[in-house]
């Protein structure tokens, strides 16, 4: 099952690159380097994705005890914090050349950069705690505190940087967008959810084993 | 109403011994001090750029002091081996949170109150005009710091690295209430009415609404063992 998985990723991916490369037009005026757009978007999507079941499965814990739960918490965590990770590179590689700066704190970096050091705070405590079921317990906690802070970043930083409230809340989506280009992000992050999909399965299932080994 | 008393007994448990030993209040008080002199060596003797920098300093000592603050909240019951004694109080959990989080809230505003103290005096800057949003913001701040602080300090607190632990994890957490307290602050430096930082003063009512309840709901989990 976790093998199919990963094969259907690894085939979604490949069309992915073909919808980047292949079928999106080149952008008029950044030229090349704005195909890392397909990589980019799409791992910061999968990586809010991955923060939500941490949550979901946070609270599950709490409320069952399930050590199922907990380890879909864990597992989901880190591969949140490796695409919150690919996210920040790519932006960083697609900033360098367009804006002239690897970084600066614009309100949507600084967002996902305190995204990023929350949760590798949340797999820090997970690290610290030998005993298993007091691990769970506590990150299951720090999960929902940390997914409930969310939205209280994304408003402080966007008031942050930009000093009024913006005039609606709903930021120029893809709508703007040619449908090639949509239908190419599309693709990209439906690969991108698959490659979640198959990192989270494949973790869920180690943790599994090594709880099994060391009881 | 059963509820009040059991987090009232920890409030006063807590402001009793921290009165008669005065142990953490001393050191944050010095520590306070000795934060004015890094701040003062950083800065230069520069008016201009020390008037620019104050919310931030401001809170930046704030926060230094509250993490060291907060960091102690279950020391006592960790040092005395009372961890099983306070665990046993009959009832909600709840109510130990409640008080604990009291206790230092009560804690940080004394400490907090010291440092504007030390700010007005060694900067000479005169804070008095600025006084009723200063403290709105210092409570809507501090409760907010306080909330997820208590929290974390009772998930650190049987955790190795602890001291180490504590910071990282509340740190990240606390950057709504830092923004919004820093830029609060500015405004009503400046002169500013509060209507204008009104947006400020509202996410941190909600941020503390919101880490108040999370506390309330999810203290239990940490306690038992």
């Amino acid at each position: 099952m976790t093998r199919v998985l990963g094969w259907l990723a690894a085939l979604a991916l490949l069309a992915g690159l073909g919808m980047a490369f292949a079928v999106a037009p080149r952008e008029a005026t950044q030229g090349t380097v704005q195909r890392i757009m397909y990589v980019h978007v799409p791992s910061v999507w999968v990586a809010y994705c991955a923060f939500v079941v941490v949550f979901v499965a946070s609270i599950a814990y709490l409320a069952t005890r399930a050590e199922a739960a907990d380890r879909l918490a864990h597992a989901s965590a880190e591969v949140g914090v490796l695409f919150t990770g690919l996210t920040i590179a790519t932006g960083s590689i697609w900033g360098k050349p367009t804006w002239g700066t690897w970084w600066t704190w614009d309100a949507r970096l600084t967002s996902v950069a305190v995204l990023f050091v929350m949760y590798v705070g949340y797999l820090l405590l997970r690290g610290m705690i030998d005993e298993g079921e007091r691990a769970a317990r506590y990150a299951a906690v720090l999960g929902v505190v940390a997914a409930l802070n969310i939205p209280l970043v994304h408003f402080s930083v966007l008031w942050w940087r930009t000093l009024h409230q913006p005039p609606s809340l709903m930021k120029p989506g893809p709508s703007s967008m040619p449908p090639v280009i949509v239908r190419a992000l599309l693709v990209n992050f439906a690969a991108f959810a698959l490659l979640y999909l198959y990192f989270v399965a494949k973790r869920v299932r180690l943790l599994r084993l090594e709880g099994e080994a060391g009881a | 109403m059963i509820f009040a008393r059991r987090a009232w007994s920890v409030v006063w448990k807590d402001l009793l011994v921290e009165r008669r030993s005065k142990e953490t209040l001393n050191a944050l008080a010095f520590f306070s001090l000795l934060l004015l002199f890094v701040f003062q060596f950083a800065l230069g003797p520069d008016r201009e750029r020390l008037a620019a920098a104050l919310p931030g300093l401001l809170w930046l000592g704030f926060v230094l002091a509250g993490l060291l603050g907060l960091g102690r909240t279950f020391v006592l019951e960790r040092e005395n081996d009372c961890w099983e004694g306070l665990i046993l109080a009959p009832g909600d959990k709840s109510a130990i949170y409640v008080g604990k989080l009291a206790a230092n809230v009560t804690l940080m505003l004394v400490v907090e109150g010291l440092i504007l103290l030390l700010f007005a005096v060694f900067f000479n800057v005169d804070l008095a005009p600025a006084l009723t949003g200063l403290a709105l913001v210092m409570i809507l701040g501090t409760v907010g710091l306080a909330a997820v602080g208590t929290l974390f300090a009772a998930m650190t607190a049987q955790v190795r690295a602890r001291e180490l632990l504590f910071p990282v994890l509340l740190l990240p957490v606390q950057v709504p209430v830092l923004l919004g307290t820093v830029k609060a602050t500015e405004a009503v430096l400046l002169g500013e009415p509060l209507g204008a930082v009104g947006h400020w003063l509202g996410l941190l009512a909600a941020a503390d609404v919101i880490y108040i309840v999370t506390g309330l709901l999810t203290f239990d989990f940490l306690l038992e063992s």
